[in-house]
């Protein structure tokens, strides 16, 4: 693994990192001017937000200090569903000049919309993270998010032109030509979603490709949670250093927050996102430090401003300050959604805890699926494995012990008896290179 | 002397050993045995053919996880008796094998496939007692 000591050279203060760094007062003031405008803009445009306001008896002149947020009245993915596609927009359509939407799976999409102005907000949010990662306009960059109506691809895509740095928009897909061309284009850097990062490290192993031989040096990962060990399994593979961006379409897409040289947490953009950690279940806004639900504010968005929502996302945000000297605060790195959540026979179950037992067992990651279902009045949590060429064997008996492996690793961890089935390479879907982790078919009563 | 037997991995679902074969076909791939091993949700499918590498490398391309095994082929004598003859040497010979199965060959003798737990003894073992054992090329004739 690359070594993750500081270096001067890679973490010197640029011109265009000056609002990351600058002074709280400053800062908050900033975010103070920032809000008022954006609630009045909500009061006066948006119908929904307008309503909220009126029953909770709110004013947008009532908002006098950063505070007085918790006045403002909370949003959701579903206010987005009900008021599709057009209902959350603040200004006339002349002024949208970018739409993106969520791929639907559950029904209606939601659909988010930017302005110029929007569109410009975002480039600079994503170029700063970049930058806090020490990637340069030098880069070449490879840019493996699916490009489309998915806020990844074209949202990253703009942080890196506004960079400067060399694009390559080659989307997901077509895995082994992501590797002739990461190899022939001399490629510094790539950016998408890890789990399909770790495909291409599987089918470049494959084609005889070691990627730590390469040019490639950093990665920009999200879109997806993903653990510790996936970092250090990518890091370890392939000897680039790997970076976690955070993003959600009904905030902006990536660029909401970027981890800096320092990995030690994600630092809002705080200037444009005012974050806040409530209470899940009451609600009820949480000091810094302490876990809860992240709930976001736009601040400078003139499309569709957005007050007090709801990531569905669990963390902290931290109380200290970043070593490397940014005021913009951070929050912790988001091993979990409380969407995510599976409640099984009573025991809370997320995904990134089945990653890290399939990891402990074979040192490898697999591409897995989480089915539940009920059989016999019980609900019953499988998982499926897709077998890679390293573990098959002739002999069914280890086969089977491989099977055994994965089960027993899983149950130490969850402490609920799961069904481990093994599955052929490319057998479970993906969309938008984004894994889906969990199935539910389980008989709702 | 070994030779290089491909294992695949299948789930147990309508189809896929039909797969496997397709995709061998469709690159020219000859097929000297087949034998299916299966456990409920999946299979493993044991091949011997005339290019092993070349096997592996158009499974993988059509999506398939497939493994080379050195393996060791006896010719055994064509009459009744003739296994269970051959297979009573190798028991007092006490090299214990994981499976077995028998093999087209295109020489004119009998052919089992054997997989030893210890390839490298059993193979001095046969040699020692002057037993022949047969490479791909002598398979294909």
């Amino acid at each position: 693994m690359r070594s993750t000591a500081w270096n001067d050279e890679e973490n010197k203060i640029l011109p265009e990192m000056a609002l990351d760094f600058m002074p709280e007062e400053k800062l908050r003031e900033l975010q103070l001017q920032r809000l008022r405008a954006t609630v009045k803009l909500a009061y006066e445009k948006v119908p929904l937000f307008h309503e909220r306001m009126v029953e909770k008896g709110v004013k947008p002149e009532d908002i006098k200090t950063l505070k007085d947020i918790v006045k403002i009245p909370f949003s959701m993915k579903k206010d987005l569903r009900d008021t599709y596609p057009y209902g959350l927009f603040a200004v006339d359509m002349s002024e949208v000049v970018r739409l993106h939407a969520s791929s639907g799976t559950t029904g209606k999409p939601i659909v988010v919309g930017y302005t110029k102005e929007d569109m410009e907000v975002w480039a600079q949010v994503v170029k700063r993270g970049l930058l806090a990662c020490g990637f340069r306009s030098t880069d070449i960059v490879q840019n493996f998010y699916g490009y489309g109506l998915f806020t990844g691809g074209l949202g990253i895509h703009g942080g890196f032109e506004a960079l400067g740095a060399t694009v390559v928009p080659i989307s997901g897909g077509n895995t082994e030509r992501q590797v002739m061309l990461m190899k022939d284009f001399g490629v510094t850097a790539v950016g998408g979603t890890p789990s399909y990062f770790v495909r291409i490290i599987d089918v470049a192993e494959k084609m005889g490709v070691d990627i730590s031989k390469l040019n490639v040096k950093r990665g920009i990962f999200g879109a997806e949670p993903w653990s510790d060990g996936m970092r250090d399994y990518i890091e370890e593979k392939t000897g680039i250093k790997a970076y976690d961006i955070y993003g959600l379409s009904e905030i902006v897409g990536p660029g909401v927050g970027c981890e800096c040289e320092c990995r030690d947490g994600i630092h809002i953009f705080e200037d444009h996102f005012y974050p806040e950690i409530v209470d899940p279940e009451t609600l009820e806004p949480l000091p810094d430090g302490e876990e809860g639900e992240l709930v976001i504010s736009t601040l400078s968005k003139r499309a569709m401003p957005i007050l007090r929502y709801r990531t569905r996302d669990i963390t902290a945000i931290e109380k200290t300050k970043c070593k490397c000297g940014r005021t913009i605060r951070r929050i912790r790195r988001i091993g979990r959604r409380s969407d995510d959540m599976i409640i099984m026979r009573g025991v809370n179950v997320f995904p990134s805890q089945i990653e890290t037992a399939l990891l402990r067992a074979e040192k490898a990651l697999p591409h897995y699926q989480i089915v539940l279902d009920t059989k016999n009045n019980m609900d019953t949590l499988e998982v499926k494995v897709e077998v890679s060429r390293d573990m098959v064997s002739d002999s069914m008996s280890d086969m089977e012990q491989l099977n055994k492996k994965f089960k027993h690793s899983i149950e130490q961890i969850l402490g609920i008896s799961v069904i481990v089935t093994l599955c052929e390479p490319d057998s479970l879907p993906r969309s938008e290179g984004k894994a889906k982790r969990v199935i539910d078919n389980r008989k709702k009563i | 002397m070994t030779i290089p037997q491909v294992s695949i991995f299948v789930s147990n679902r309508p189809g896929r050993l039909n797969a496997v074969c397709r995709s061998l076909a469709d690159a020219g791939i000859n097929l000297l045995s087949l034998t299916l091993a299966d456990s409920g949700e999946f299979g493993l499918v044991r091949i011997i053919v005339n290019d092993a590498p070349k096997a592996v490398d158009v499974l993988e391309k059509s999506g398939l996880s497939a493994t080379i095994t050195e393996v060791i082929a006896c010719p055994v004598e064509d009459k009744v008796g003739g296994l269970a003859d051959f297979l009573s040497v190798v028991n007092d010979l006490q090299i214990d094998y994981m499976y077995a199965y028998p093999s087209e060959c295109k020489s004119s003798t009998n052919v089992m496939i054997l997989r030893f737990h210890d390839t490298e003894k059993a193979l001095a073992t046969l040699k020692e007692k002057n037993f022949k054992t047969l490479s791909t090329a002598e398979m294909l004739g």
